[in-house]
């Protein structure tokens, strides 16, 4: 979007802003990559399309010690997540200059290949998607190339902004829970058995840990001395069980449901599954709550009310 | 490497006859650290604590293991042994073979193992243990009563006569509590405004002592010997200064059908209003709720009446925020709500009342001005039943499992006063058992029976039937003569089960005080701790820690009294060494761990770290230790690790779950 990339030129140039960060031209037209940009140069080669799909916030977790404001591109969801950073003192937002970039629902090369293309040399993001393949150019409803998570989209507010560009939609077509609730209904064998074959897929990259905007420790407990859990990870029945069920318990309450985890995952774990659980627990037992929504309310689960769920209610997964 | 030592307890045959305890002190002996292991019959003994000392001496030992009774009972006792044997005292690990064990397991060969597995717990924790100092914190002197009833009020002046501030904070707008709505009280027969009328006089007196009636408690931050409460002082729209008491707004006022608390609803009281005669302070309150004033905006009698120019209806709920060492919670009892228990009729009939109401109108300035009448008609009753336990001793969910205790002993009075002053009254009792423990008790009621000729039927009421003609017939079981019975009664009285005050259960959140699953306050120990919360600084005086006559209430709000004297005549108190930290190298400086905080212990301030080499200024989590409690919430909270409790450190649980899962 060639409004984006002149605004965030112009604030650079006016000197707003120190540097700018946002898309990459990737090696493909599909496979933009988060950049930062510090002058006109740089600047060639920015984008915004809609395979644009990376959460920036998390980088401004280190821009933010940097001198300088940051100029950062927020899609409505992206906003959520630099809300929670900002409540978690995180990043600061003195130093953070947020251009509120529209958002239609993000595309997936992954499920253009899942709709059965074959052989994708280029593809543009239009609607319907044109793809040029090796056995000729076909097309691709935008709804089937969407992102699994706009199809649960938050909505096409930013909850944090300095300006908008561009028009957002509500992608909205299913039910955020649905998946969830369909495993809730397995028998604890087929839970396990479910997760089980799910998480043997895991290779232990960290994408999940490294994308997740929640996932911010200056030092992860996985990768530090002082606990007994850095070497217990590489056992690999814990590993499969447990690393993500830990991850996905330190991000409990604090995880605004981004997706970035799945969208990473090059074994294709659907990883926000465990979140989304826990989100919906939350929802039923304290009342609903959106991590992010608001950078100064108090989680859930760092707040005490007396009507708060009894914990023996809480041990039995039950409703109030 | 540690040198531990392993103590395993007999506890006569409290452990021994479920745990063999020499199989535990062998298994003991093999596990890592462990220099010595040994058994005794009695290990909190002076004998006990001898062998205990000797070992250390012996081995060299830098850290015990005792397996013994709950750490609550006796972990200190085993602390200040160590350290008269030169060890930290934070050195010494508790594991729980006794209420975590023995007790509860029959198998001998079972509770072996698990304690075989406590104990091996226990020593994996103190081979990451490190010696810990106790720092100090400072008191202040002056302590807070939650309750101004006759315990309230005992404890408060034994406290202010001690020479310590006290403040009480009484919901109602006069002090005097449930004791100021009895007329008689049992075994003396002695009035009970004339006993109680010149404490509260004394109390309202005494210059260490402040009033606050008509007051709440709104919220308790701190911790013992530095609490810091808030105290809702509820808008009395009248100015305490000015009021003279004199009452003729009372009689003026127009809105004059508001049931009387104070006489349990069975007349009426006008909207400005005090209690009862002797209420102090004799300031009345106006209730925002009946008046005329506050519901139309048109009246003003009041205001016009009086003639210290005392009425101020813009008045405004004040937040008074006082510190306080000590806080004693007496917050007394109420009669259980009867609505589950429509055979007695209660809700039908005017002349089935409770023993409270019949107190009122027993009382020269109750309702009928102490005549016994019956509320239907005013006719003056011949016969009277009393049904005893009712909604105690009960085995369903309608009613208390526990015994009220007073009943047996009010109703003998009861019976005995209406005997004396209508002999042509017949009276009779249906009871469970009549239980009569304490001076001169059993007296008391055979009195009742072999002068007074009261009628004690044993057996329980099955249903009163209000009859057309206004009489009430009782149906009941005659367990000695094994034959149903049929009175037909002009009255009948129930001695209805007692209960702690409603929103004592906010109170104890407030205070983090533990409470039972009838809503009685927890003591540290049933039985050497009675008076004192098991949270450090509170104590509890009266009815809201289990049911009580006045002796005993007089007798426990006097031993509270102690305790808390006995906390304000220290300058400093010792704190727990076992405080949280957080490691500046991993702490995010997220804040989550200043939300759940309960203490308000944990602040933030940005300063400089060196993380390897990268020097750079971070938000990093500060701990209060003087504020710290050592609960634990924010080390669970903390995502990335960085909070630890001393004491109990993410290591040593996790070293303790491992050594169970091994």
């Amino acid at each position: 979007m060639q409004e984006v990339k002149n605004r965030a030129l112009a604030l650079l140039k006016d000197g707003t802003v120190k540097r700018v960060l946002g898309w990459r031209i990737g090696e493909n037209t599909y496979d933009p990559e988060p950049a930062f940009f510090e002058s006109e140069e740089d600047m060639q080669t920015f984008v915004y399309n809609n395979f644009c799909a990376a959460n920036l916030s998390k980088y401004m977790i280190e821009a933010s010690k940097l001198e300088g404001k940051t100029l950062v591109c927020l899609k409505p969801c992206d906003s959520y997540s630099f809300n929670q950073l900002l409540s978690e003192h995180r990043v600061d937002r003195e130093k953070t200059y947020i251009i509120g970039v529209g958002c239609k629902g993000k595309l997936s090369i992954e499920n253009v290949k899942r709709a059965g293309v074959k052989g994708i040399l280029s593809v543009n993001d239009t609607d319907p998607l044109q793809v040029e393949t090796l056995y000729g150019n076909t097309e691709v409803s935008y709804k089937a190339a969407m992102l699994d998570r706009c199809h649960v989209c938050k909505g096409k507010e930013h909850v944090v902004y300095d300006e908008l560009i561009g028009e957002s939609e509500d992608t909205s077509t299913a039910d955020r829970f649905a998946q969830v609730q369909m495993i809730e209904a397995m028998s604890p064998a087929e839970k396990f058995a479910f997760f089980q074959k799910e998480l043997s897929k895991c290779i232990r990259c960290n994408a999940c840990r490294n994308v997740c905007p929640a996932c911010s420790c200056r030092k992860c407990v996985f990768d530090s001395d002082k606990f007994d859990s850095a070497q217990k990870a590489n056992v690999d029945s814990f590993e499969e069980k447990m690393f993500h069920i830990i991850r996905a318990f330190h991000v409990a309450g604090r995880c605004t449901d981004c997706g970035e985890c799945s969208r990473v995952c090059p074994q294709g774990i659907p990883l926000h599954l465990f979140n989304r659980k826990f989100i919906k627990d939350i929802n039923t037992l304290y009342g609903e709550y959106q991590a992010g929504a608001d950078a100064e309310a108090r989680g859930p689960l760092t707040s005490f009310t007396a009507d708060d769920a009894e914990p023996s209610v809480v041990a039995e997964g039950g409703t109030k | 490497m540690q040198r531990i030592g392993v103590f395993v307890c007999h506890c006569g045959s409290n452990i021994a006859a479920t745990v063999d305890v020499k199989k535990v002190a062998e298994m003991a002996r093999l596990e890592p650290g462990v220099v010595f292991a040994d058994d005794y019959q009695y290990m909190c003994s002076e004998a006990g604590q001898a062998k205990i000392g000797a070992a250390i001496k012996e081995y060299n030992l830098t850290g015990l293991v005792v397996c013994s009774c709950s750490p609550r009972m006796h972990e200190a006792t085993f602390r200040k042994c160590a350290e008269r044997y030169g060890l930290n005292p934070y050195m010494v690990e508790i594991a729980n073979i006794r209420e975590h064990c023995s007790w509860i397991h029959k198998d001998m060969e079972e509770a072996t193992q698990k304690a075989v597995i406590l104990a091996r717990a226990a020593i994996a924790k103190v081979n990451l243990n490190a010696p810990l100092q106790a720092g100090e914190s400072r008191v202040t002197k002056r302590a807070l009563v939650i309750g101004g009833g006759i315990a309230g009020i005992q404890t408060a002046l034994d406290i202010a006569d001690a020479g310590y501030e006290v403040d009480i904070v009484e919901k109602t707008p006069s002090i005097g509590g449930r004791m100021s709505q009895l007329d008689k009280t049992f075994p003396t027969l002695d009035c009970s405004a004339c006993i109680l009328t010149p404490k509260m006089v004394d109390a309202a007196g005494h210059e260490k002592i402040k009033i606050y009636t008509y007051s709440e408690v709104e919220k308790v931050s701190g911790f013992v010997g530095d609490f810091t409460v808030d105290i809702r002082k509820k808008a009395r729209s009248v100015d305490e200064a000015k009021c003279t008491g004199c009452g003729v707004c009372q009689e003026k006022c127009p809105s004059k059908k508001t049931p009387s608390e104070f006489n349990r609803g069975l007349n009426n009281r006008s909207a400005i209003y005090t209690p009862f005669a002797q209420a102090i302070p004799n300031v009345p309150v106006i209730d925002r709720e009946a008046c005329i004033k506050f519901k139309t905006g048109k009246c003003g009698v009041c205001e016009k009446v009086c003639q210290a120019g005392a009425i101020n209806y813009a008045q405004e709920d004040e937040i008074i925020t006082e510190k306080y060492g000590a806080i004693v919670v007496a917050t007394g009892f109420d009669t259980i709500k009867l609505d589950k228990y429509d055979e007695y009729a209660y809700s039908q009939s005017k002349d089935v009342i409770t023993s409270l109401e019949l107190e009122r109108i027993m009382n020269a300035a109750g309702p009928t001005k102490g005549h016994l009448e019956r509320l239907s008609d005013g006719k003056a009753p011949k016969e009277i039943v009393f049904v005893q336990c009712v909604g105690s001793r009960c085995s369903d969910e309608r009613g208390k499992p526990y015994c009220s205790k007073i009943c047996c002993m009010y109703t003998a009075k009861h019976a005995m006063l209406i005997r004396d002053k209508y002999p042509d009254v017949n009276v009779t009792v249906f009871y469970i058992d009549v239980r009569t423990p304490g001076k001169n008790f059993d007296e008391f009621y055979r009195r009742a029976v072999e002068e007074y000729g009261v009628n004690y039927i044993k057996g329980q009421v099955g249903k009163v039937a209000p009859q057309p003609d206004g009489s009430l017939l009782v149906q009941g079981s005659d367990l000695i003569d094994n034959k149903q019975i049929k009175i037909k009664a002009d009255m009948v009285v129930l001695a209805t089960a007692i209960e702690p005050n409603q929103g004592v259960r906010n109170i104890a959140t407030m205070l983090t005080a533990s409470i039972d699953t009838n809503n009685f306050l927890t003591e540290a120990h049933p039985k050497l701790r009675p008076v004192e919360s098991p949270t450090a600084g509170v104590f509890l005086s009266g009815v809201c820690q289990g049911p009580k006559d006045i002796p005993e209430t007089v007798s426990q709000a006097g031993a509270a009294a102690v305790k808390v004297i006995g906390l304000l005549a220290k300058d400093k108190l010792t704190t727990n060494p076992c405080t949280a930290q957080a490691d500046e190298l991993l702490c995010n400086g997220c804040s989550n761990c200043a939300k759940v905080c309960p203490y308000g212990a944990i602040t933030y301030e940005t300063r400089q770290v060196n993380d390897h080499g990268i020097r750079e200024d971070r938000r990093i989590a500060v701990v209060n230790k003087a504020l710290c409690q050592g609960c634990g919430a924010c080390t669970v909270t903390c995502p990335s690790g960085a909070m630890d409790l001393q004491g109990f450190s993410n290591r040593q649980l996790i070293a303790e779950v491992d050594a169970i899962c091994r």
